[in-house]
């Protein structure tokens, strides 16, 4: 017996097992704590530069009043955000059904793919603005209109992700499916679907913010015609009356809603995921 | 119960893969197909499964008991499992694509999973078990639908020796008690020689068969056939072969690879 082993109890770690905890014990507090302590820092900034400089509200809101405003204003600035989210998600949800359906579709054959996957990039890459007047002619209904627009913004990602993800099977996988006398749907049911999960959701993630984009951008659009009553037009509103506060509220709301519509959307993916793709394993040293 | 008179295949590129394959496989038969790599052992193996079609020759069903593909077991070098579904779900793939229920199926798959030894495992999904548990469950899968025929494409190639030995014995428990035939493609002389009833050696470039060598020794074969005098005889007789089989391969001098 060396007095190594008469050592006491707990582990007893060598300096660089040691360095290595502290180093992860700082890396655990660190990632919450120094985003925050930054963002507390900017907004005490914020206030500051404004007292400082004595710039009138109009211009620039102190974060407090920003704060009193959505409080204040909390009936208008919610209802208005409701209308937001109503597009934001009933859009989401058609790009879905559009993309999925689509990437469906397209994984029937190649030829398929190749002759209509130009269309999807013609209606990508043409910024939603300038298309808007267009549908703002051809399409009546307001809602109708709003939708559209979130549509093309945010089919795309799921489209584009879920096609590659149906595309991506394991190619002894599918010599598997073949020679169990798999049919057709079969193969895209039990295989090509569920290994295009993860494709779909990283997809899914991406539009989810591309919708809310899509809705505001449309009713700015829309709301430029006093048509609209969602969060962007209190912003374009406030901005009419230099009620710069609210606008600053409002931003903040639809700030606020991205990063929730995110945070869901990642939560969702991990859950989908968590029992057997890489992407949601705790990584092992 | 399967021929393959003359069977050629060339690919779309040009390249021979194989070129004038005649084999008899019997009903009841572990053949390997043992041979260097580019030898078309692979090919072979894929053309008797229907993943491919000869270029040259026919395959001949006669005599298969059954209307030739029908009921193939095959067993990938990669355990090839479905990452989303857990190793019961994995087994049942085969009979679920042929249109049997979970419940109707659950017997066969509980027996198939107690026989590679996997009871207990059922709810697990691939990426919790070790690489020679998924190649289990691969086996289990392949065998499932009671196949008369298994098709292994080097099965064992990516598992420590350990885990590889395990697995030839638990093979060929499942072969004694079954009597499928088997067709195992390896690069392995000692594996080779361990499970099969014949070797057959092929040669590279273009691939064809270079000779066969029978194993006559009895079964069971075990850990102490492993260790036999009788053993080392027959393996140093196939490596013999080996050599002979890649020193033919034209312009691709043996260099000890």
């Amino acid at each position: 017996m060396t007095d190594i082993d008469k050592a006491p109890a707990g582990p007893l770690l060598d300096p660089e097992e040691a360095r290595r905890l502290r180093a992860e014990r700082l890396e655990s507090v660190g990632k919450w704590f120094l985003p925050l302590a930054i963002m507390a820092f900017a907004i005490l900034m914020w206030d500051r530069i404004v007292v400082w400089n004595e710039i009138p509200k109009y211009i620039l809101p102190r974060p407090g009043v920003v704060l009193e405003t959505l409080w204040n204003d909390a009936g208008l600035l919610f209802s208005s955000l409701l209308v937001t989210l109503r597009i934001t998600f009933l859009g989401l949800l058609l790009a879905v059904v559009g993309g999925v359906g689509l990437a469906v579709l397209f994984a029937q054959s190649k030829w398929v793919e190749m002759s209509f996957f130009p269309f999807a990039i013609v209606l990508q890459v043409t910024p939603i603005v300038a298309i808007f007047p267009l549908i703002n002619i051809y399409v009546d209904n307001q809602t109708a209109k709003l939708l559209l627009c979130a549509w093309i913004v945010a089919f795309f990602p799921i489209l584009s992700n879920t096609t590659l993800g149906l595309n991506s099977v394991d190619r002894n996988l599918r010599d598997l499916f073949k020679l169990n006398g798999a049919t057709h749907w079969q193969q895209l049911r039990y295989l090509r679907l569920p290994a295009a999960m993860p494709y779909f959701l990283g997809g899914l993630k991406i539009a989810g913010g591309l919708s809310l984009i899509g809705a505001v951008v449309a009713e700015f659009v829309a709301g430029a015609a006093g048509q609209s009553s969602g969060l962007a037009s209190r912003i374009i509103e406030a901005g009419y009356r230099l009620n710069a506060p609210r606008l600053f509220a409002a931003l903040f709301l639809i700030s606020l809603t991205g990063i929730v519509i995110f945070l869901v959307l990642t939560l969702v993916s991990h859950l989908m995921l968590r029992s057997w793709h890489e992407s949601a394993l705790k990584q092992e040293r | 119960m399967l021929t393959l008179r003359s069977v050629g295949k060339t690919f779309s590129n040009g390249v021979v893969a194989l070129r004038d394959v005649d084999l008899d496989i019997r009903e009841g038969d572990f053949v390997s197909l043992l041979g260097p790599s580019g030898c078309g052992k692979s090919t072979a193996l894929r053309l008797i499964a229907g993943l491919g079609t000869p270029t040259a020759g026919v395959l001949d069903w006669r005599g298969a008991g059954f209307s030739g593909r029908g009921n193939i077991g095959f067993v990938f070098q990669e355990p090839t499992l479905l990452p989303w579904a857990n190793v019961f779900d994995n087994v049942w793939l085969p009979l679920k694509l042929r249109g049997v229920s979970r419940r109707a199926a659950e017997p066969a798959i509980r027996e198939m999973l107690d026989r590679v030894h996997l009871t207990g495992f059922e709810k697990a999904v691939p990426r919790e078990l070790s690489g020679g548990m998924k190649m289990r469950v691969s086996i289990a899968r392949g065998l499932v639908t009671k196949p008369k025929i298994l098709l292994m494409d080097e099965p064992f190639a990516a598992l420590d020796e350990i885990t590889r030995f395990k697995l030839n014995n638990d093979l060929l428990e499942l072969w004694q008690d079954e009597r499928f035939t088997v067709v195992f493609v390896t690069h392995s002389v000692f594996e080779s020689v361990f499970l099969s009833t014949r070797i057959v050696v092929m040669a590279a470039r273009p691939g064809r068969i270079h000779s066969e060598i029978a194993v006559d020794a009895p079964y069971p074969r075990d850990e102490a056939f492993r260790t036999s005098v009788e053993y080392a005889a027959l393996c140093r007789q196939a490596s013999q072969v080996l050599v002979d089989a890649m020193h033919l391969a034209p312009g691709d001098p043996y260099d000890g690879h």
